[in-house]
């Protein structure tokens, strides 16, 4: 193919582009002809392409998402917002830490192994770009049915992805989730969690600034991975019998990864860069326009003098490419030479390939002709933005009217069944089969994993400073009512980082839905900003950060908007954090908060095929005197383990396994509702009896009802009559996942 | 006896971790000759006799199905005496 200059395109008006193909709508494209005030030559057209699409520029899902500033609670621990690689959150001690989420679902529906090993890559490099050292990931997951075929090919594979580069890396994989539903079945969720500690003068920001300074590529060449992955991949529905177009995926190198990591931190420790960005999604296009426009605006590249892996690429392709492991720095003249030199002692390739100019256009040039010419902020900060249509689904009056129709065990042998059916569902059982594909404890910092309540990692080895984080989503309560989802998610995530004694600081979020071109999909998308914006501004919590994925939908069928809100809390010795279970007889074991008949949307409704009524309606002003009870009477907790999915059987069941310690319980409400129920703003704590006194003024202090429920030890999980040994127990939690995968 | 040979590549588009690291550990021991290395894997199936066409059809949707995995590797069917 001839190359088509910026020379030719204002020659050749007429020339037919292929836009379409390339997922740009007509008015999109006449835009870009606006902008430009002639057509775009193939590489701007490349880089607009993937820059404006859904994936990169967020157009269905900004003007929502601005609430998260617009009502942003204020926050003295909130170094960096929204809008950078990752958001910063100050830590105490001088320490910040960075968090981040985001998805890889049709990457790794494509391809399960390499889509979720470069989704932990990708993540992983938006951490180091902030100039932080990653310190563990998270993965939250979710399948179609377990037992559907596709699960057993995309499961395994997502799971080995996963272990394979995150253990290769030397990250210690602490938490996430795996839930199995219908609507996932081809559309399977691979949200990648990372967090980075650095100190606060370390803070690094994607900009180009300062006239002569260098634009620096490092790390891995560029070859013809994933070319056009987010215009084409991310931002398109699923045909019924797959993928409509299938480009060539991207492969990971994590050995690669990890010299690179360390490579940067070398060179930040050495404060050798002005700005700093990593390639992933659109690669070079967003890494030049991005560092382009956040500085002053003018960046002359030239693109011959890319390394390549493939020497056939052309320049529209090694501007889409997504070929991981790179990063693109912005380097003074006087500080170039150390900088060769550490990435030489690395091993790193790397090469100088433009520099900051003092204009405010991008100019690409492509041995001596310029490709590109371009004001940067129009390709990465002003694409464009949609107002699409919103429609309150004509499902959500029909389910939330719904009547459940589930039975209530009452008797011994009926309750002894229901806990066994409960803990034995996909759902409930032990996940340990995935998780112990992780390293869980590498770098020795790990004070709890799975299947705790939140991952901790300990900071400061010598003030035992550490941080915990726990995501979560219940998309079936999303389903019911999306606004109450979104904040019963958040109100979730923050009681898993409580129990532990650790306080809720930051937010993010990985936001899964639908096709933003179905209204219903779109309403479900803004009731869960709106809820998860006033949920943030009631809990004095800030989003520092998310990701959208869209178009999670096979045929007409939407996944159930899935919003994955992960918390992050800090804890000022872990040696004192509570854990999730007892090792002790003799405690005693206290319900805190009240249950009431919520079983829409529960695990036992969802067993029995029913996703009908009314979603609990969230009470933040609860959960945070919740929330302040367990941070003040950490010291008297033996253990503190919350409710959510599953009620108080899960919670008790996954208590008295965890060391094989037993207990004894007595329920006087209705046994059913007192078990099964999912009532939110719960959680069960062991304390010495000789504590009881303390916990009762805690509890009057804060307002907040307490029931004893038992006493802990023998050999049998025994709740009023029915008898159910641990064993028999353990045998129905841990069976099924490796009967399922193994 | 006949032996059908699958041999199975990474397209050559995709990054290959471990040709590139037979590549760089060529010159570490005093061996200069090579430019790149990819690396792939073969696979050796005995049958009774001289496959037919149909034989090696299958052979072919097997190793789509089993052998490869063909959103990042291509493989050639072949027969060795």
């Amino acid at each position: 193919m001839a190359l088509d200059t910026v020379a030719i395109a204002t020659t050749t008006p007429d020339q037919e582009q292929p836009f379409a193909a390339l997922g740009l709508k007509p008015d999109e494209y006449q835009r870009i002809r606006e902008i430009l005030g002639r057509r775009p030559s193939s590489s701007e057209l490349a880089m607009y392409s993937v820059m404006w699409s859904e994936h990169c520029s967020y157009k269905s899902s900004k003007v929502h998402l601005k609430q998260f500033g617009d009502k942003a609670p204020h926050s003295d621990a909130l170094l960096v917002g929204i809008g950078e690689n990752a958001g910063v959150v100050d830590v105490g001690q001088g320490y910040a830490v960075t968090f981040k989420i985001e998805s890889h679902n049709h990457p790794s529906f494509v391809e399960p192994y390499q889509g979720a090993a470069t989704g932990v890559g990708g993540i992983v490099r938006d951490i180091l770009t902030m100039g932080a050292r990653p310190i563990a990931v998270m993965d939250p997951l979710r399948f179609g049915p377990a037992d559907a075929p596709d699960t057993r090919r995309v499961l395994p594979g997502i799971v080995a992805g996963i272990g394979g580069y995150g253990n290769c890396l030397g990250l210690p994989n602490i938490g996430g989730e795996i839930i199995f539903d219908e609507t996932y079945a081809g559309n399977p969720l691979v949200n990648a969690l990372c967090v980075g500690v650095m100190r606060h003068d370390q803070i690094k920001l994607a900009k180009a600034s300062g006239a002569g300074n260098l634009v620096v590529l490092f790390g891995a060449q560029t070859g013809g991975d994933g070319i056009g992955g987010v215009s084409v991949l991310a931002s398109e529905t699923f045909g019924s019998t797959g993928p409509a177009k299938r480009p060539s995926v991207q492969v990971g190198d994590p050995f690669t990864e990890k010299v690179l990591i360390e490579c940067s931190l070398e060179i930040f420790a050495e404060d050798l860069v002005v700005g700093i960005q990593d390639l992933g999604g659109a690669g070079l296009s967003c890494a030049t326009s991005e560092l382009a426009s956040g500085g002053s605006g003018g960046m002359r590249v030239e693109l011959d003098t890319v390394p390549l892996r493939d020497p056939s690429l052309s320049p529209e392709e090694i501007l889409m490419s997504e070929s991981q492991e790179r990063m693109c720095a912005i380097v003074e003249p006087s500080k170039i030479a150390r900088f060769l030199e550490i990435c030489k002692k690395w091993d790193v390739t790397v090469n100088v390939i433009g520099e900051v100019t003092d204009g405010d256009r991008l100019i690409i040039t492509w041995h001596g002709e310029t490709i590109v010419d371009v004001p940067p902020r129009t390709v990465a900060h002003e694409g464009p933005v949609y107002n699409r249509p919103l429609a309150k689904p004509e499902y959500v009056d029909r389910v939330n009217a719904q009547v459940l129709d589930l039975p209530m065990p009452s008797t011994a042998a009926e309750v002894k069944a229901a806990v066994l059916k409960l803990i034995s569902s996909p759902n409930m059982a032990d996940k340990s089969w995935v998780t112990s594909q992780y390293d869980k404890y590498v770098q020795g910092n790990t004070i709890q994993s799975q299947p705790e309540d939140s991952g901790m990692i300990r900071i400061d080895e010598s003030t035992h400073l550490g941080v915990a984080i726990s995501t979560d989503a219940n998309a079936t309560w999303s389903y019911l009512n999306p606004y109450e989802g979104a904040k019963l998610a958040l109100a979730e995530a923050a009681r898993n980082i409580a129990t532990a004694g650790a306080k809720p600081l930051a937010v993010t979020n990985c936001l899964n839905f639908g096709s933003p071109e179905d209204p219903g999909v779109m309403w479900q998308f803004a009731e869960t900003v709106r809820g998860l914006a006033d949920g943030c501004l009631e809990m004095g919590l800030p989003v520092t950060g998310g990701n959208v994925s869209f178009y999670n939908q096979t045929g007409d069928v939407a996944i159930l908007p899935t919003p994955v809100i992960g918390v992050l809390g800090v804890i000022q010795d872990v040696r004192e954090r509570t854990p999730m279970s007892f090792t002790d007889a003799g405690l005693d074991l206290y319900l805190i908060g009240d249950t009431k008949n919520d079983l829409a949307g529960s695990e036992w409704a969802y067993m029995h095929n029913q996703r009908g009524g009314q979603s609990p309606i969230a009470d933040l002003q609860a959960e945070m005197r919740l929330i302040e009870l367990l941070l003040e009477g950490q010291s008297i907790f033996a253990a503190a383990h919350d409710l959510s999915q599953g009620g108080l059987a899960v919670t008790l069941a996954e208590m008295v396994l965890h060391h094989d310690v037993g207990a004894t319980i007595t329920l006087t409400q209705e046994i059913a509702v007192a078990l099964l129920s999912e009532t939110p703003g719960r959680v069960v704590v062991a304390i010495s009896p000789s504590d009881a006194e303390a916990l009762a003024t805690l509890a009057s202090n804060h307002n907040v009802s307490v029931t004893q429920l038992g006493t802990t030890g023998g050999s049998s999980l025994t709740i009023n009559d029915a008898v159910i040994p641990l064993d028999e127990l353990r045998i129905a939690h841990t069976q099924t996942i490796p009967k399922l995968f193994g | 006896m006949a032996k059908i040979v699958v041999e199975v590549m990474l397209k050559p588009e995709i990054l290959d971790p471990q040709g590139k690291a037979v590549a760089a550990a060529l010159p570490r021991l005093g061996f200069t000759f090579a430019k790149s290395v990819r690396q792939g894997k073969r696979f050796e199936i005995e049958v009774d006799s001289d496959p037919t066409p149909a034989q090696l059809a299958e052979v072919s949707r097997a190793a789509e199905t089993l052998l490869a995995n063909p959103v990042i590797e291509t493989f050639i069917v072949k027969v060795e005496k």
